[in-house]
């Protein structure tokens, strides 16, 4: 008796795979590729799209905005996610290949520059910002605070977060090597938030009152400011297709953009649009 | 059928036996094979002694003197800490302690060996760190001093049991020989008993050197994770585990970065191998000089 119930139970499981595999086999691919930062979001839209549509098949891959978009016009992805808008030279590679990339706004990224509670500076030029992280200031006094040793803290070398900030601050010079480089936008905060001389950046999302977030070149860093690209230390992030999106695609980037998009981009620490 | 059956059982546990084997040469294979390529972009000497880190930048600058050194410094200052505390206690327990005493501090000491590393880092980034940039006035906390204070306290429990154990192997006859001819207890501790357990206590300490050199949550949390050469013990350092824990997740697989952090554990797995074959080596010796005049 009980080995019949096996077999029976061991037959269903395999007509199961057999439909399973029949409705991926017929769904149709969409290949996304390129940035590590817009990865997340990416990821989290994807895997949310996929739930709601058996029928398209979504793989998400990171590689960085060039391989991204060299891919695209290579024909070899869909959608290429990028942190930056596309080069001229990527425009005329696209010409001489007959490609017409469109970019898509899926989220703005906006860093803010924080400092512990006790300090008396409220504001920073960018290029003080710049010159403390690259080791041309080392004394709050340089800027206008009181005398003392700054505490740099930074994120790690490979993190998202870490290459924005380079690409939109250091203009990629070398963060200097005493930086106290942490694994977490939680990590530095918490940090800045114990050490009286520290100084440091988040995502918009790890503002709380333990830290004060500075104003940079006059602006404060909030959702108004970097949507309007205001905010100095902020950035759109793209998906880019080959022409206009169409088909399942366009299904993808419209989830994306849409209201359920826009709320997964709030909840991995981005901006949402509107 | 019982034949069979017994020889199943014998080749089940052969297999179970040797699997550690396997698992030891198959890590080893894999560190070289992943490791080795980045010694094709760079020299294996600018690698060990290079003085940036730099693994992400454009041209990358793969040097990791600054993370050797700080594994360096950090298990050296573990060692202040955890040698006397080790050793000493060790030394109460097995000489002083009374039953009652040792019936208590024994499985304390284990419950220390026994709490997770990632409570320590906590523990030493909520606590040891701010108490001591408060107290020394240094500008952070999470430096090399407090990775190290944390360390040692974690490896005192690895110290405390082994030497502990060397202790109780010196034979009571030492002890009432050395009695006998009219030492004082000071005298036959000092004298002929740590003499005696000498080298099982130097297996104790570099097993303990061994555990606080591989510590990878800890020194993530409290050392800081600044790649550079540290000028004093106050600096921020980067160990070679914490380097590792941070930067593999998001090294693209493949990539040179990828590589380096291969041949960084490849280093630290030759580092601790050394010390491990050190620590059989020296209780070798020490099994056997017992061995002849006990």
């Amino acid at each position: 008796m009980k080995k019949l119930e096996l077999l029976r139970a061991a037959v269903s499981a395999a007509a199961c795979l057999l439909v399973a595999a029949g409705t991926v086999c017929a769904a149709e691919k969409v290949v996304v590729e390129g940035s590590t930062t817009v990865l997340p979001i990416a990821q989290k839209t994807a895997e949310v799209f996929m739930g709601n549509n058996g029928d398209i098949d979504i793989s998400v891959r990171g590689g960085g905005s060039g391989v991204g978009i060299a891919s695209l016009l290579d024909g070899s992805c869909d959608i290429a996610d990028s942190s930056r808008a596309m080069k001229d030279t990527e425009y005329e590679k696209a010409a001489a290949k007959k490609k017409d990339p469109k970019s898509y706004v899926v989220a703005m990224d906006g860093i803010a520059i924080v400092v512990n509670n006790s300090n008396n500076i409220t504001a920073l030029a960018k290029k003080q910002v710049k010159d403390i992280y690259t080791g041309a200031i080392s004394d709050w006094s340089a800027v206008g605070g009181p005398a003392g040793k700054i505490v740099v803290v930074s994120r790690d070398s490979s993190s998202g977060t870490y290459e924005a900030f380079g690409e939109l601050v250091l203009k990629g010079e070398k963060v200097r090597p005493d930086a106290l480089m942490q694994a977490s936008n939680q990590a530095i905060a918490s940090i800045v938030a114990k050490t009286p001389g520290g100084i440091g950046y988040v995502g918009l999302g790890y503002i709380t009152d333990s830290v004060k977030a500075l104003e940079i070149d006059g602006v404060m860093p909030n959702k108004e400011t970097v949507l309007s690209g205001k905010y100095p230390v902020s950035r759109p992030l793209f998906m880019y297709t080959n022409g206009s999106a169409k088909g399942a695609v366009k299904k993808y980037i419209d989830f994306v953009t849409g209201p359920e998009g826009q709320r997964i981009v709030d909840e991995e620490g981005f901006v949402a649009l509107e | 059928m019982a034949r069979i059956k017994e020889k199943a059982y014998e080749w089940i546990f052969t297999a179970l036996a040797f699997s550690s084997l396997i698992f030891l040469v198959g890590i080893i294979i894999v560190l070289f094979k992943e490791g080795f390529p980045i010694f094709k972009a760079v020299k294996a000497g600018d690698f060990l002694f290079g003085r940036s880190w730099y693994p992400t930048y454009e041209p990358p600058e793969f040097g990791i003197f600054p993370l050797v050194l700080a594994s360096f410094w950090v298990t050296l200052g573990a060692l202040f800490v955890c040698v006397p505390l080790g050793v000493g206690s060790a030394l109460y327990l097995h000489e002083m302690a009374s039953f009652r005493q040792r019936s208590v501090l024994k499985p304390m000491v284990e419950i220390l060996a026994s709490i997770p590393s990632v409570v320590y880092g906590f523990f030493g980034m909520m606590i040891v760190a701010p108490v001591l940039q408060d107290l020394l006035h240094i500008p952070t906390g999470l430096c090399a001093f407090s990775a190290s204070l944390v360390l040692g306290i974690m490896a005192t429990p690895t110290v405390c049991s082994i030497a502990e154990d060397a202790l109780s192997y010196v034979p009571k006859s030492f002890r009432e020989a050395s009695f006998a001819v009219g030492a004082n207890r000071w005298q036959t501790l000092t004298k002929v008993v740590i003499p005696a357990a000498g080298s099982g206590i130097s297996t104790a300490i570099i097993l303990g050197m061994s555990r606080a050199v591989g510590e990878t949550m800890t020194v993530l949390m409290v050392a800081g994770g600044a790649a550079v050469i540290p000028k004093s013990i106050f600096d921020p350092v980067r160990p070679m585990t914490s380097a590792i824990a941070a930067e593999m997740g998001e090294a693209p697989m493949g990539s040179m970065h990828y590589h380096s952090l291969f041949a960084i554990a490849l280093i630290l797995f030759l580092i601790t191998f050394a010390f491990n074959i050190a620590a059989e080596l020296i209780s070798r010796r020490f099994r056997i000089k017992l061995g002849h005049s006990g």
